[in-house]
């Protein structure tokens, strides 16, 4: 089937069912985008479907086959992305940094969607787990975007 | 087949036994004399040592540094960085010597090799140890470079040492205006003996160090171009996934459907491995799918197995048995006559405490890429805090020398102490025997679900307390048996008679003057596979000290801040670290008072001495819903000496974090000896919706410097604990709190 990966059409050659997680990260080794839980709870394997952030863990290619995914290897081809990025390196917001692709992802989507969300609407669209506890770093990051 | 289980060396084996005291410092300047240190250019290959070190053995890497024609620097850190700053850290101290801004710096993990072993001549990656140990040699190693470079110079330009100086990246000659580049200067610098003596910076001229300086890992990790073991990849490699035996001592017997297995989509080979089986396919989610579609019948492992875990173990059983286990157990600290001040006490308070087996959920699940190569030699990725420990099982497993492995250290997606040699709980031994075993290099991953089953805990906790206090309500004399068993000696030997420090840090040591006590280790064997967990004996023993203190001043209605105040008079560092969060938090109240948002709110405090830094902690809960909400943690942090005020700030956040979310959610059930949950919907960790804010202030007081990477994780539960009983009256003595309803809400 063909996926459509930040703008490039790759054949893929797999069960409709595999999770989108593992055609990324396996198939076409692309690592950025990474696997946590496998069960929707952490957003550490969070794309853009069109858009939407999605956890790929619990996606299966199948279901997106023609849609856009845009992953974290992509993410400063987007301006907003570029400005997600930059707010996370003012606010020095990675630790481990293992859960920060997602996280920059969720933010991404967020501010493309809405430029000017509210405390409320930063809480309810940035859910990621954080291991290392960058919470209050990451909400800072978004934030200065918002009000900037 | 090899069983694995024969492939780890009993702990008598392990080189003398105990790495010291992994919380205490102590070894400064012990390597100083075995400096080595190489500066080289990519290709030139020539190593610069000092005599002493290369007439002793020559190191299979010995260099620490390589300054490229462009003046870049490569550091090789002897430290595994895994969120905590270390490897800037690194930077900063050797940059600073060096003269070279630490964002000209790459720095790598090293290698094993006797060139790394700075910390107290071994080497790991924890304790909060890291900077503090090394601290002194790695400036020495940036001190040298820059006179070797200055002497380069001063051959090239034909003109006296003392004429030159240096400015970041560049040699000066003031006299003449004429300055060379480092680039310009390493290959011949690279060729000169290493200075005996090295002049280090007055502390007043650091640039760099004590400096918010911007980690130089935080681009990679923003654009997913930060590569952990999960994402090593190899030319001609296989996936592994495997399905652990859910109990301990359980072994493979018989496979009911391996055909069905074999004929599924990418499925290579399937393989039995000592407590688990395993499936090699083209794909990690195919060989998933097959390893988890194979029914396979367990037998009970053969009587006598170490370790074998019990049928019938369960948590609740466990803290049944430390309940049971009779004092007085082996003292670890005693003043006066504890027993016989409390028989003359006007007053005695009582209390047990207990704490559950905590899951380390660092959010990379463990991995490990093994590759044959065809001259004999072995490369393994694995996440590991300790790359020479490693190495040693590696080669028992993979039946080779050490010489021939060579061991990579990617960076850790998460720490915590999840990524030291833990008997069963790392999967690099079984990578290795699936890459012999089908001939091409095997990425192993385990699923969460696998590292849920098989990661080590953090041991449970049981305390028994008795205090007593005088007729003016103040404590005169402290008991406290911690029963149960520690890391520490688990993994590095017991000594006979010996308290084991980790089971008892947090409640000895506390800098309180109480003029009587007895602080013991009930030792009562774990039948878990237990292990380091961020603040190892911290995480839960300074929430049973702080919170019964608490209790102690409540008996003698003393207020808790008043009453530490007053206890630590004497103790000018902390009294001073104590007035310091009192003022950072706008002044000690503790409550409960209306908020501005009408609620009633209340606050708690606790201090805490581990790793050599000391650490006073004040939080301000609420109640939502009968559930705890936390919203303000005020953290003093006195490390005695600092490298990066900014890193400092991140790890404190990080511990608190991480040490709320202990307090509130964290437990690892066992029922019938398996763990019972298996991924983060059975075993919550902290949400973002229930991260307080977090203030930090740094005292440096001069004290010799400590550690920072768990420093601040455990004054967080007895803090919001105490706060909790302002506000309720509910005293918290079982973690976590989710236990329990609070208030009438
Ligand atoms: S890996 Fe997809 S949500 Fe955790
Ligand atoms: S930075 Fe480590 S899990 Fe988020």
């Amino acid at each position: 089937m063909d996926v459509i990966i930040n703008g490039k059409t790759h054949q893929v050659q797999t069960e409709d069912d595999t999770p989108l997680l593992w055609v990324i990260r396996d198939e076409l080794g692309m690592t950025g985008t990474k696997y946590g839980c496998g069960i929707a709870q952490c957003g550490a394997c969070t794309v853009l479907i069109d858009g939407q952030p999605t956890r790929s863990c619990v996606t299966p290619v199948g279901s997106v086959a023609g849609q856009n995914i845009t992953t974290i290897e992509a993410v400063t081809e987007d301006a907003v992305g570029r400005r997600v990025v930059e707010a996370w390196v003012v606010h020095q917001v990675p630790q481990c940094g293992y859960c920060q692709s997602g996280q920059v992802m969720a933010a991404t989507a967020l501010l493309k969607q809405n430029p000017k969300p509210s405390e409320q609407e930063i809480a309810s669209a940035m859910v990621n787990l954080c291991r290392c506890g960058t919470y209050n770093a990451i909400a800072a990051a978004v934030r200065q975007i918002a009000q900037g | 087949m090899n069983s694995l289980h024969d492939e780890f060396i009993p702990v008598s084996d392990l080189p003398e036994g105990r790495p010291a005291n992994l919380s205490r410092r102590g070894f400064l300047g012990a390597s100083l004399g075995a400096l080595v240190l190489g500066v080289t250019l990519p290709g030139a290959g020539a190593l610069a040592q000092n005599a002493a070190t290369a007439a002793k053995s020559a190191p299979r890497v010995s260099a620490f540094l390589e300054i490229r024609t462009d003046g870049s620097v490569l550091l090789r850190s002897p430290f595994v960085e895994g969120g905590q700053g270390v490897s800037t850290a690194m930077a900063q101290i050797v940059g600073e010597e060096l003269d070279v801004d630490p964002a000209n710096f790459t720095v790598e993990c090293a290698p094993p090799g006797s060139d790394y072993q700075v910390v107290g001549g071994r080497r790991f990656t924890g304790g909060s140890f890291s900077v503090r140990s090394s601290y002194e040699t790695m400036r020495r190693v940036g001190a040298s470079a820059r006179q070797m470079l200055l002497q380069a110079a001063a051959s090239r330009l034909k003109v006296p040492v003392a004429s030159l100086s240096t400015e970041p990246g560049r040699v000066l000659h003031a006299a003449s205006g004429r300055a060379l580049g480092y680039g310009a200067l390493a290959a011949d610098a690279a060729a000169l003996p290493v200075p005996e003596d090295v002049t280090l910076r007055e502390d007043k001229d650091f640039r760099w160090i004590g400096k918010p300086v911007a980690r130089l890992d935080v681009r990679g990790k923003s654009v997913g171009k930060a590569a952990y073991a999960i994402d090593m990849q190899v030319d001609g490699m296989l996936r592994a996934a495997v399905q652990h035996a859910p109990r301990l001592d359980l072994e493979p017997a018989a496979f009911t459907n391996e055909a069905e297995v074999k004929a599924m989509p990418g499925v290579h080979s399937i393989h039995r491995l000592p407590g688990a089986v395993a499936v090699v396919a083209d794909r990690w989610w195919r060989a998933r799918r097959a390893v988890e579609t194979l029914q396979v019948t367990w037998t009970d492992a053969a009587p006598g197995t170490r370790r074998a875990m019990p049928s019938d173990f369960s948590s609740e059983g466990r803290r049944a048995q430390l309940a049971a286990a009779p004092g007085p157990g082996i003292a670890a600290e005693t003043v006066r006559d504890a027993a016989a001040t409390l028989e003359g006490a006007a007053k005695t308070v009582t209390a047990t405490y207990d704490a559950p087996y905590l899951a380390h959920g660092q959010l990379e699940p463990p991995s490990a890429l093994a590759r044959f190569n065809d001259d004999g030699t072995l490369d393994l990725w694995l996440p590991n805090q300790a790359p020479e420990m490693f190495l040693a099982r590696a080669a028992k497993a993979a039946g080779i020398p050490a010489e021939k492995i060579k061991i990579h250290s990617p960076m850790l997606g998460g720490f915590f102490g999840r990524h030291f040699i833990y008997e069963t709980a790392n999967p690099f031994p079984q990578a290795i025997l699936l890459s012999k075993a089908v001939g091409r290099p095997v990425k192993l991953i385990w699923s969460r679900e696998e590292e849920f089953l098989r990661d080590a805990l953090r041991p449970m906790g049981f305390v028994r307390f008795r205090a007593g206090l005088d007729a003016n309500g103040l404590p005169i004399a402290l008991e406290a048996e911690a029963v149960g068993e520690g890391p520490r000696d688990r993994w590095f030997g017991r000594k006979p008679d010996a308290a084991d420090g980790s089971a008892v840090e947090g409640i000895s040591g506390k800098p309180y003057a109480i003029p009587s006590r007895r602080i013991a280790h009930v030792l009562v064997d774990d039948p878990a596979i237990i292990g380091f967990w961020r603040s190892v004996g911290h995480s839960m023993n300074d929430f049973f000290y702080e919170t019964f203190f608490d209790e102690v001043a409540d008996a003698g209605q003393q207020d808790p801040y008043d009453l530490r105040l007053q206890l630590l008079a004497d103790k000018p560092r902390h009294k001073a670290l104590l007035q310091a969060v009192g003022d950072l938090s706008g002044g000690w109240k503790r409550g409960p008072f209306t908020a501005p948002d009408d609620g009633k709110r209340a606050r708690g405090v606790a201090m805490a001495s581990p790793f050599g830094s000391e650490v006073a902690t004040i939080a301000e809960v609420s109640l939502k819903d009968g559930a705890v909400a936390v919203h303000d943690v005020w953290v003093a942090i006195d490390p005695g000496r600092i490298v990066n005020p900014g890193i400092i700030e991140a790890q404190v956040n990080s511990a608190v974090a991480l040490g709320l979310s202990s307090a509130l959610l964290e437990e690892v059930v066992y029922a019938k000896g398996v763990p019972q949950a298996r991924n983060f919907d059975g075993y919550p960790i902290l949400p973002p919706d229930r991260m307080p804010r977090v203030h930090v202030r740094i005292v440096e007081s001069g004290a010799p410097m400590g550690g920072i990477g768990e420093p601040g994780l455990p004054g967080v539960p007895p803090a919001v604990a105490n706060a909790v009983a302002a506000l309720t009256g509910q005293r918290i003595r079982s973690l976590p709190f989710s236990k329990m309803k609070f208030g009438d809400t």
